[in-house]
């Protein structure tokens, strides 16, 4: 357990806590906030249950952007999936997509009344499913970043080469630097710097964020998800954002390699070309999405169902949206910790295991 | 969702399949996003996937790096921190 109880030392987290001050009160000095995007889900969460904010100065304002796939996914979608399920398609999903609203119901309600939906820890497991129930159509609900787009791709290659024709994916795949190119291009949302993903990082590799760097003068530090980890990515922020740097750094090299996972991203290149994609509370963002190859169009269960994803219909009192852009905190939210919580979620954020709203539920009382 | 953890890769029973263990439990994954696995490697898994090795040598640098911050702040505070009495206000003995 080294690898994991070695980067939660309290001590080093002390001492990072007070690498911080001198850098942070030059910025109160100057009345200076440094504004610090986290783009993933995990290290959300891991904010959260670690108490991190707490071990911050107040020149380090900790935002959540849209970094977990669940929450970024359209009310259409879940409609979609709920129609398949409804007519009889075994709809094979990761399990934080099941209690997520639809326009009208969820994943679970069609569940508890009959329909077939299963949920899968690997996306393996559902191609497993279709070869032990050749009688039935399988779709898995391919959502994900990066880091689950190659596993969930890998699929097709071998659903290919074991003959298996019963199984589909209803993609919604997302890609993380066109979301954040749209974050830093909106005038009405300020960051100044982002505590990149760090498996998303795994497949794209680091170089992934020297554009912001270079183009936009936005320090980058690709992090782990342990509290030390996201200690230090925060301490190295804060000092470039002082010293008015911007520079790309890769805290989290003992797995993420400056190109990325060559394998996954061939794999994904071969099988899978750009699309537009809607992001719930962003809209849609050219490019920011992927989608099958005509060669692969046979796995489309968009297609092979004759399916119209639209954008669905949302509770207008729902702020998931902006969540997850950062311009308002979960609590912000009218309906936050009321009639939404994590036993009755109206919107994703409350719903997904990482999503921020669950995270500043369940761990935090100032979120 | 994209949560993964280091996990230790104790069989490789065919090509491409691997069994981990993480903490006593074991899994089986898919090693086919990664190349070179072999027994005794750290994997990051995901989703059933290893979808990255850990480099053990960075990680144990990083690990010296963190004692060493450790030691510093223990030292900064001279010596081992120990908890007092709490003040009168706070309901003490005055």
């Amino acid at each position: 357990m080294k690898y994991i109880d070695g980067f939660r030392d309290r001590e080093t987290a002390l001492f990072l806590r007070n690498r911080m001050t001198g850098a942070a009160e030059r910025l109160a000095a100057d009345g200076r906030t440094a504004r610090v995007m986290e783009v993933c889900g995990s290290h959300t969460m891991a904010i959260a249950r670690y108490g991190v904010r707490d071990l911050l100065p107040p020149a380090v304002d900790l935002i959540s952007g849209p970094g977990c796939p669940v929450c970024v996914t359209d009310t259409g979608y879940i409609d979609a999936a709920i129609e398949l399920a409804r007519r009889g398609v075994v709809v094979a999903t990761f399990g934080d997509l099941m209690r997520v609203p639809g326009s009208r119901e969820t994943l679970a309600r069609v569940r508890a009344e009959g329909a077939h939906v299963p949920v899968c820890y690997s996306p393996a497991a559902a191609l497993e499913i279709a070869k032990r129930e050749p009688e039935n159509e399988v779709v898995f609900l391919a959502i994900g970043f990066e880091t689950t787009v190659a596993p969930v791709i890998s699929i097709v290659d071998a659903a290919r080469r074991d003959g298996v024709r019963n199984i589909s994916l209803l993609t919604a795949f997302k890609l993380v630097p066109p979301a954040l190119r749209a974050l830093l291009d909106d005038p009405a949302i300020r960051v100044d710097a982002f505590l990149c993903p760090a498996h998303v990082s795994a497949i794209i590799g680091a170089d992934a964020y020297r554009p912001f760097v270079e183009d936009d003068r936005v320090p980058c530090v690709v992090a782990g998800f342990e509290p030390l980890d996201i200690l230090l990515g925060i301490a190295e922020i804060v000092e470039q954002f002082a010293a008015g740097e911007a520079r790309l750094v890769n805290q989290y090299s003992r797995v993420v390699k400056p190109e990325g996972n060559r394998k996954a991203l061939n794999l994904m290149k071969r099988l899978l070309e750009p699309v537009d994609a809607a992001w719930r509370g962003i809209g849609v963002i050219p490019g920011s999405g992927l989608g099958l190859r005509a060669e692969v169009a046979e796995f489309d269960a968009a297609k092979r169902f004759g399916l119209v994803i639209d954008a669905g219909k949302t509770n207008p009192a729902c702020k998931c949206g902006d969540v997850l852009k950062g311009v308002i905190r979960p609590r912000e939210c009218p309906l936050f910790g009321g009639v939404c919580h994590p036993d009755n979620p109206i919107g994703p954020c409350m719903v997904s295991s990482e999503g921020s709203c669950a995270a500043a539920f369940k761990y935090s009382r100032c979120a | 969702m994209c949560l993964a953890v280091p996990m230790r890769v104790i069989e490789i029973p065919n090509e491409g399949r691997g069994v981990v263990d993480l903490d006593g439990i074991r899994y089986e994954v898919d090693l086919s996003l990664t190349d070179d696995v072999h027994v005794g490697d750290y994997v990051i898994v995901h989703a059933g996937f290893a979808i990255e090795k850990l480099d053990a040598e960075e990680a144990d640098a990083r690990l010296v790096l963190f004692e060493r911050m450790a030691d510093e702040y223990r030292r900064g505070l001279g010596g081992e921190v120990r908890l007092m009495a709490p003040p009168a206000r706070f309901g003490g003995p005055s």
